[in-house]
């Protein structure tokens, strides 16, 4: 079986619009999240992590000066792929791949005061603009699977890579926050009304965010690399909205990836969890860390940080686990004090220096789906 | 080395007829696509499944498309329970996204529910399948512009080559302005008719 590496990676967030400058505010402790009072998404103030419009507009310009055809979406995802194309120097040419993940695209594009045509709420439309911006030869593969798009997202990678479909791929993710999904997730009294605090005893929900990630995949190794040793995708069968009680689904994406990883992996030394601080969300990943064994290897959610950022938090918490790997340093998992799930978890409480040989990164969503990924340095 | 693939079985939906491994099951004139697959639920669902009837529209048709197509193939309750479901459309989940996006684009009608609100994404359906059939295997939904056999099988068969399946339920449901569409097919490392990107199109033409 043919090796695959992730490579070059750019975040975009409310943290910083390179890889490098998130790391630094992770670092100091300082979290994206911020009190709202936007209307226009909710009648009440609300907590989430917001990329601003006037930053983001002035990097978008330094590389197009069309901003006004462009969503607020289609700019973060085309300024971090933008920024990765031009670090990995590499060509575009017919054996380059474009994933894109979203789970709700350009969604607002629905609402009747939007400025844009209804047709930008098609993700094939998104992809479509992507394409043109980069004139890619092939047409882009789009992933929308729930909270757990961002990190399917490599694992298909993965997959076409050993399929040699193509020589590399680049993966970008995106979503942001709408009245659409704030409302939704308020329906089912999700929210929380404080930042979040996963895996915490006094947790209460999600914090929303936004965010644009991507990375170059491919099967040549280089200095900016890790391998991607083991990957699984698995349902829970359970219910469509409710994780399951058993973490059937995570338990078993685990332990297929693990099995993928065979003797390439020694040791997981740590867990980029999913973590939405939800009460069952939690406590399911609680449940199933501890039938995997792994109640023990420190973990941590990066939601404290940048709120759930749907489609995009897969393929953010990864990078963010690598850049972790790669420093020997684990980050805490901020908004956390008293343990809350029934299965104790070693969850990381301050910036901890730490030799990282491997860790994996989780997710779960709607419709019971469920991904690992194992990163190896 | 690459395994060879089979297609063990397949069924397609459309407003007005089923068809499962070249048979039509049923046609239809008279109704209109909603009240056509819930009569597919009562004439040719086995099991009484009340949860159906809380499902958006695509995933009903997802849900009957599988059902129909597992009746009539032989699958034993382990190879059930590794199955893969891959499946695609064009518009995600925007049938209902609309139905959610009219509930709460009135100020002073804003009425959002949690019932809709799960439905507005496009692997609903696939989580439905797997409740009923108890298959906790791979998943992925794609969005394509149109069914595109070539992305699903290349993606089915990177998973029976590495075997982590037997069985792979690929296909597109789509719901859209008052259309519906499905075509699901089962490839198999084991059993049925060889599989070849031409054959796929072929049936999927002749539909």
């Amino acid at each position: 079986m043919i090796n695959v590496y992730a490579t070059y990676n750019t975040i975009i967030s409310s943290l910083g619009f390179s890889t490098s400058e998130n790391v630094q505010n992770i670092l100091e402790g300082k979290s994206g999240i911020e009190l709202q009072k936007d209307t226009k998404l909710s009648d009440v103030p609300f907590y989430a992590s917001i990329i601003q419009d006037e930053k983001l507009n002035q990097a978008f310009s330094a590389i197009n000066t069309t901003s006004e055809k462009y969503t607020k979406l289609e700019k973060m995802m085309i300024l971090s792929l933008h920024k990765t194309i031009q670090a990995s120097g590499e060509k575009l040419d017919d054996k380059t791949g474009l994933i894109i993940s979203s789970t709700k695209g350009n969604i607002e594009a629905l609402d009747k005061e939007s400025p844009f045509l209804e047709e930008k709420a098609y993700l094939t439309s998104l992809g479509e603009t992507i394409q043109h911006f980069f004139s890619l030869k092939t047409t882009p593969i789009i992933v929308s699977n729930a909270c757990v798009s961002g990190v399917l997202a490599i694992a298909v990678a993965k997959r076409f890579l050993q399929a040699k479909k193509y020589d590399k791929i680049f993966v970008v993710s995106g979503d942001v926050l709408t009245k659409f999904v704030l409302s939704g997730f308020n329906s089912f009294k999700a929210i929380s009304e404080a930042p979040c605090k996963p895996f915490d005893k006094n947790r209460t929900g999600i914090t929303l965010g936004e965010a644009a990630c991507s990375m170059l995949i491919k099967t040549k190794e280089n200095k900016e690399g890790v391998e991607i040793i083991g990957e699984a995708s698995c349902n829970d069968a359970n219910h469509i909205s409710g994780p399951s009680r058993t973490g059937e689904g995570l338990y078993r994406s685990i332990k297929k990836a693990t099995q993928e990883a065979g003797e390439k992996l020694k040791k997981l030394d740590y867990i980029s969890a999913h973590g939405t601080a939800t009460l069952f969300n939690d406590e399911m990943e609680s449940i199933a860390f501890h039938r995997a064994a792994l109640s023990n290897v420190p973990v941590n959610s990066y939601k404290g940080y940048y709120g759930h950022t749907l489609g995009s938090s897969g393929l953010l918490e990864s990078i963010l686990g690598i850049e972790s790997m790669k420093r020997s340093v684990l980050f805490p998992s901020i908004g956390f004090e008293t343990s809350g799930t029934s299965y104790a978890l070693n969850v990381i409480r301050e910036n901890t220096h730490k030799d990282i040989s491997a860790f994996i990164k989780t997710a779960s969503g709607f419709g019971g789906c469920n991904t690992a990924v194992i990163f190896k340095k | 080395m690459k395994n060879t693939v089979y297609i063990k079985a397949y069924c397609a939906i459309t407003n007005t007829k089923m068809v499962c491994n070249d048979e039509v099951l049923c046609e239809e004139n008279e109704l209109d696509y909603k009240s056509f697959l819930k009569s597919i639920y009562k004439n040719y669902c086995e099991v009484s499944y009340p949860k159906f009837f809380k499902m958006d529209e695509a995933s009903k048709l997802a849900f009957l498309t599988a059902e129909v197509l597992l009746k009539n193939t032989s699958m034993t309750e382990n190879e059930k329970e590794d199955l893969a479901i891959i499946l695609s459309n064009k518009s995600a989940s925007l049938n209902t996204d609309r139905d959610y996006q009219n509930s709460i684009q009135d100020k002073n009608n804003f009425y959002p529910s949690p019932a809709i609100f799960v439905y507005t994404l496009p692997n609903i359906g696939i989580g439905e399948i797997c409740i009923r059939h108890k298959s906790y295997g791979e998943n992925a939904f794609y969005i394509t512009e149109k069914f595109d056999a070539n992305l699903l099988s290349t993606y089915a068969q990177t998973l029976l080559n590495t075997n982590k399946t037997n069985n792979v339920l690929c296909g597109w449901v789509e719901v859209e302005k008052g259309k519906c569409s499905s075509f699901f097919y089962l490839l198999s490392n084991t059993e049925g008719e060889l599989y070849s990107e031409k054959n796929i199109n072929e049936i999927y033409q002749s539909i």
